[in-house]
């Protein structure tokens, strides 16, 4: 079905006139808490145009979701809520839920952020999108029309064989596939609004791409006006008309796009984008980390809320709280900050100084870097002796690890094998970080399991520090461990909560025989090595932020002085302004203790940034593997350029001038990988060669080749290919 | 999913018949059936007490003797009582007596269990919350023993404040009603009869599935679905029935299920309390009887409820959830 096949409703286009969409005015939201009342939204203006995207940006807590679930209605009933929001001219606070059950899901509706969790399990998708039409169309809407209905959404949205997939449950449908389901349903009745809270956070990137392009179509079905809530500014840049900067429950910052990209007045949003690691960066750049962490909502003191960690902060600006006032009067830019002139000028001061990144907001990260004085981590480059001439820390040679499917309870019997990793071989040399990047479901935490695990490996070897591991005794086994720890994605489970972090930091060099004396001595010395102090050591987890938590788990993992860290995800569970201060923090380390580190994450900007060199998987193989300059900046296996072409970038302009390659459909079950080459069955690539070349990719494995000076790829047919 | 709920049936039926076998062994072991006869006076000659001995084949070995009831089960026919009754007859009465006292009371005891529990969930921390909580405290603290009398004397204080004796609380019928008189008489009697202990029974399952309803829907009702289903245009009302209650329900298949199970054979007080001869009231005379039969009968259908009970949650599970329908 295509899009113009979908009519809109003449009346309620009528009705809608020309004046805003929304308009939001000085809506506050509290909320009772143990601590006090939690003033989640304070004074939020904004408005939303006919077919207009507005982006809302902050992190968590920011009061983003709140303000939206407001507008929906949607607040637990012990919300105060005051302030005024007009849908189309009607005010909105004050209506009965009743009421308010006429407009959702007909006029506004709403995608969710986790796809997993927003479709109730026990109905078919079908009858799920079926619901959202019968309710607002009782006595006009036959069953079976709606049915059909259900059909056409689905097919709209990119699900393949939607006639049958209607009949599918939730559980059947993969991440992708139900976001695309929850959007199906939110435009099932020709919205004027659509709210996507977070709509992307949960997926992979490739998937992130595909959602992100049907929230297009949706836009362009429905002619709907979009309020899309990130924390991600690389994914409203390329989206969004104009932008909202939310902090601590208010907006601190909004203007058209192009404008608060190229010449933020708030050092928060200067701040937010000097702390993006780029991924287009040609050199390492400086990353700008946030010190600090957002205020309590319970009871702000007085002044601006950003005041104790902006660097530009002065006495007044403790005195009053900035009102959200106009920078440039013609395009209606507007910044909450007593200094946003001086920002302008600091702006124009580095103009001339700007190198290493070609955006077209290159000024606003180059005055971000000099105001918040982030500074590059030097490694002893001179010091470091050419890679061949490194010890190999850490070899996996054709590692593979499979997992067999069984079935029955009684008698167990083998059904089939899922290849989670089919293998893998890389190396991690002394002083180097190798990045480990793929989707989930890939086989990177597979890998890292079997490393960590110093077991024999099913097939393949792995050797840490020159030692087979599966020549290993119990002690030796144990001996290895020092010299290989690990950090892991969330940093509050792996943290025992009734532990001081003293003893948590303590607990390994216990294990390991350490003395009383040297323990006590090495825990200042490493809470102070992660920039915790000392006096924090007899304090609980649950008394730390997100990112202090990571340094705690850091400084566990380097309390036995290894020499290989293996960190799984380890800023993924971070807002960005803190994860900027993670990854200086192990850019640090690595360059003081001169570690090795095996960095998996998904996250490619961040293993730019981090790595030496990256290796790719797909469906547990590795397809490209090379110095990071190299994979990134000529990557010649397709599925690498897909992946990097589907991470958005922090630059409006670049993102709108942006070609994306979307890969059609999911990964496919690694229990029943595709003949030949695992990738064919979604390379774009492939699609476009003749028939013998295909036969190839579909027979022959392609083996790794070498493409260059440490750059191997897994594709018979490997080209290079500009993509960032 | 057929294949796997006939196969969970057999290894069900090898369950009943050691479950069956351990009880008749141990009744068996136990029991002195014979002791009565002794104890009269003037005592029987010896001959009368072989030919009894012989009559309830107590000369053979227990294995052997417990074959010879199964074979009798397998063709319907459970043996007899010391006494000579045949327990046959007497089981499906008291099955039937059973299954009246307690499906009514379950069923209404299930339903209105969930809706308190629902609607705690839903007022949590309010009033209606607090109350409900208190009484289901309350209930489930009290012994049947106490309960059932309780239950009674407020009855009886009903039939004085109406001056009527409508309500009854002593066995099933007062047996007094003209055989000719028309169903809806008949009906009338046996409601009279049937009110105060279902009262009693639905009670305790309130308090029951109240609490465990309660906390499932607790579950779901900060869930990201019932978001979408408000979203999409439902109330929240609607939103809470329709999505949120039919996901809470799944956790509670297994209770229904063995709530069920368990109630017909554990209401041994309750049938004693208001004197209804059913299944529970049986083993215990069964087993003041010294009578094996009776005690191996009763023990089997308690085996068949469980273990049907356990079949039926499955069953349930496999309804009300799509994700395990394999």
């Amino acid at each position: 079905m295509s899009a113009s096949e979908i009519t809109l409703d003449e009346s309620v286009l009528d009705g809608a006139g020309d004046g805003p969409v929304l308009e939001v005015a000085d809506l506050d939201v509290s909320f009772p808490s143990e601590a006090g009342r939690v003033h989640a939204v304070r004074g939020l203006t904004y408005e939303v145009a006919r077919g207009e995207v507005l982006g809302i940006v902050g992190e968590s807590g920011s009061g983003k979701s709140v303000s939206s679930l407001a507008v929906m209605g949607l607040l637990p009933e012990q919300a105060r809520i005051s302030g005024s929001i007009r849908f189309q001219g009607q005010q909105l606070l004050g209506l009965s839920d009743v009421q308010l059950s006429k407009i959702r899901g007909r006029r506004i509706s709403m995608v969710f952020q986790d796809p997993l969790s927003a479709l109730t399990p026990v109905y078919t998708v079908g009858d799920q999108i079926a619901e959202a039409l019968l309710i607002h169309g009782r006595g006009r809407l036959s069953k079976a029309a709606a049915a059909n209905r259900s059909v056409e959404l689905l097919d709209l949205v990119g699900i393949p064989n939607a006639a049958a997939r209607v009949k599918a449950f939730p559980h059947e449908f993969s991440g992708g596939m139900r976001q695309r389901a929850v959007i199906a349903m939110a435009i099932a009745n020709d919205p004027d609004l659509i709210i996507a809270d977070e709509p992307t956070t949960a997926l992979d990137v490739t998937v992130q791409a595909q959602v992100l392009e049907v929230l297009k179509t949706a836009k362009e079905v429905t002619g709907a006006g979009i309020v899309i809530i990130t924390h991600d500014l690389g994914v409203v840049a390329g989206f969004s008309d104009r932008l909202l900067v939310m902090y601590a429950g208010r907006a601190v910052e909004s203007g058209n796009v192009n404008e608060v990209y190229q010449q933020p007045r708030m050092p928060y949003t200067l701040g937010l984008l000097g702390s993006l690691p780029r991924l287009d960066a040609a050199e390492k750049l400086p990353l700008v980390p946030i010190h600090g962490q957002p205020p309590s909502l319970v009871d702000l003191p007085q002044g601006c809320p950003f005041a104790p960690r902006c660097p530009l902060a002065v006495d007044d600006c403790l005195t009053a709280e900035p009102e959200l006032s106009e920078v440039d009067s013609t395009s209606g830019h507007r910044a909450a900050c007593i200094r946003s002139a001086e920002l302008a000028a600091t702006e124009a001061e580095v103009e001339d100084s700007i190198d290493g990144v070609e955006a077209s907001n290159a000024a606003a990260i180059e005055a971000a870097v000099e105001v918040f004085g982030a500074e590059l981590v030097e490694e002893p480059k001179a010091a470091l002796r050419p890679r061949a001439e490194r010890p190999v820390v850490l070899e996996v040679d054709s590692l593979v690890k499979h997992f067999a499917v069984t079935k029955g309870v009684v008698l167990k019997r083998k059904v089939g094998t899922v290849h989670a990793v089919d293998g893998v071989s890389f190396e991690v040399r002394e002083q180097e970080t190798l990045g480990l990047v793929g989707e989930s479901g890939c086989g990177k935490t597979t890998t890292l399991m079997q490393i960590l695990g110093l077991e024999r490996p099913a097939g393949g070897s792995i050797s840490v520090l020159g030692r087979d591991v599966s020549t290993l005794d119990g002690k030796a086994r144990k001996a290895i461990r020092r010299d290989m720890q690990v950090v892991f994605q969330d940093p509050l489970a792996s943290l025992d909560p009734r532990m001081p972090i003293g003893d948590v930091i303590a607990e390994p060099m216990q294990v390991h025989g350490f003395d009383a004396t040297h323990i006590r001595k090495r825990i200042p010395e490493l809470l102070d090595l992660v920039g915790l102090r000392a006096e924090h050591a007899d304090r609980y987890p649950a008394e730390f932020s997100g990112g202090q938590r990571q340094r705690i788990g850091i400084a566990r993992a380097l309390a036995l002085e290894p020499k290989l860290l293996v960190l799984d995800e380890p800023v993924s569970a971070l807002d960005v302004s803190i994860q900027a201060g993670v990854i200086n923090l192990l850019d640090k380390l690595k360059a003081e203790l001169g570690l090795s580190y095996l960095f998996v994450a998904h996250d490619l900007s961040v293993v730019r940034h981090i790595a030496d060199r990256v290796a790719v998987m797909y469906l547990g193989k590795i397809v490209e593997i090379g110095a990071v300059d190299a994979v990134f900046g000529e990557p010649k296996h397709p599925y690498t350029q897909a992946l990097l072409s589907a991470i958005p970038i922090p630059d409006p302009v670049k993102e709108r001038q942006r070609e994306r390659i979307i890969l059609s459909g999911d990964l496919p079950s690694p229990a029943n990988p595709p003949s030949g080459c695992r990738f064919r069955t979604r390379c774009f690539l492939h699609a476009t060669l003749s028939d013998s070349d295909k036969r190839k990719c579909v027979e022959v494995e392609p083996p790794r080749e070498s493409q260059g000076d440490d750059h191997e790829v897994a594709c018979h047919f490997a080209r290079a290919k500009q993509v960032v | 999913m057929f294949g796997f709920l006939v196969r969970r049936l057999i290894n069900y039926i090898v369950l009943c018949v050691v479950a069956t076998f351990l009880s008749f062994t141990l009744s068996s072991v136990s029991f002195d059936p014979l002791s009565l006869l002794r104890q009269h006076n003037p005592p029987p000659p010896a001959a009368t007490i072989e030919a009894k001995r012989a009559e309830l084949h107590l000369d053979q070995p227990i294995p052997q003797r417990f074959l010879t009831w199964g074979e009798g089960v397998l063709h319907g026919d459970f043996g007899t009582t010391t006494t000579d009754h045949q327990i046959t007859d007497e089981l499906w009465r008291r099955v039937g007596v059973s299954l009246r006292l307690f499906l009514l009371g379950i069923t209404i005891g299930i339903l209105l269990g969930v809706l308190i529990g629902v609607g705690s969930a839903i007022r949590q921390y309010k009033l209606f919350d607090y109350i409900s909580t208190f009484f289901s405290y309350v209930i489930l603290a009290t012994p049947v023993l106490v309960l059932g009398p309780l239950v009674k004397q407020v009855a009886q204080a009903i039939n004085n404040a109406t001056g009527s004796e409508w309500l009854q609380f002593t066995g099933e019928y007062s047996g007094t009603l003209d055989p000719n008189a028309g169903w809806l008489a008949s009906f009338d009697e046996r409601l009279r009869f049937l009110i105060v202990p279902t009262v009693t029974i639905v009670l305790g399952q309130i308090a029951y599935y109240s609490r465990y309803q309660r906390s499932a829907m607790l579950d779901v009702l900060g869930s990201d679905f019932l978001r979408t289903a408000q979203a999409k245009g439902l109330t929240r009302r609607r939103a809470l029935f329709k999505h949120g209650l039919r996901t809470a329900l799944i956790p509670m298949a297994t209770l229904f299920a063995f709530g069920f199970g368990l109630l017909v054979v554990g209401g041994v007080f309750t049938e004693t309390i208001f004197n209804w001869q059913g299944m529970g009231a049986w083993l215990v005379q069964g087993i003041n009887d010294q009578d094996t039969n009776v005690t191996a009968t009763v023990t089997l259908f308690v085996a068949v409820c469980v273990l049907l009970s356990g079949w039926l949650s499955d069953v349930l599970y496999a309804l009300l959830d799509p994700r395990i329908r394999v």
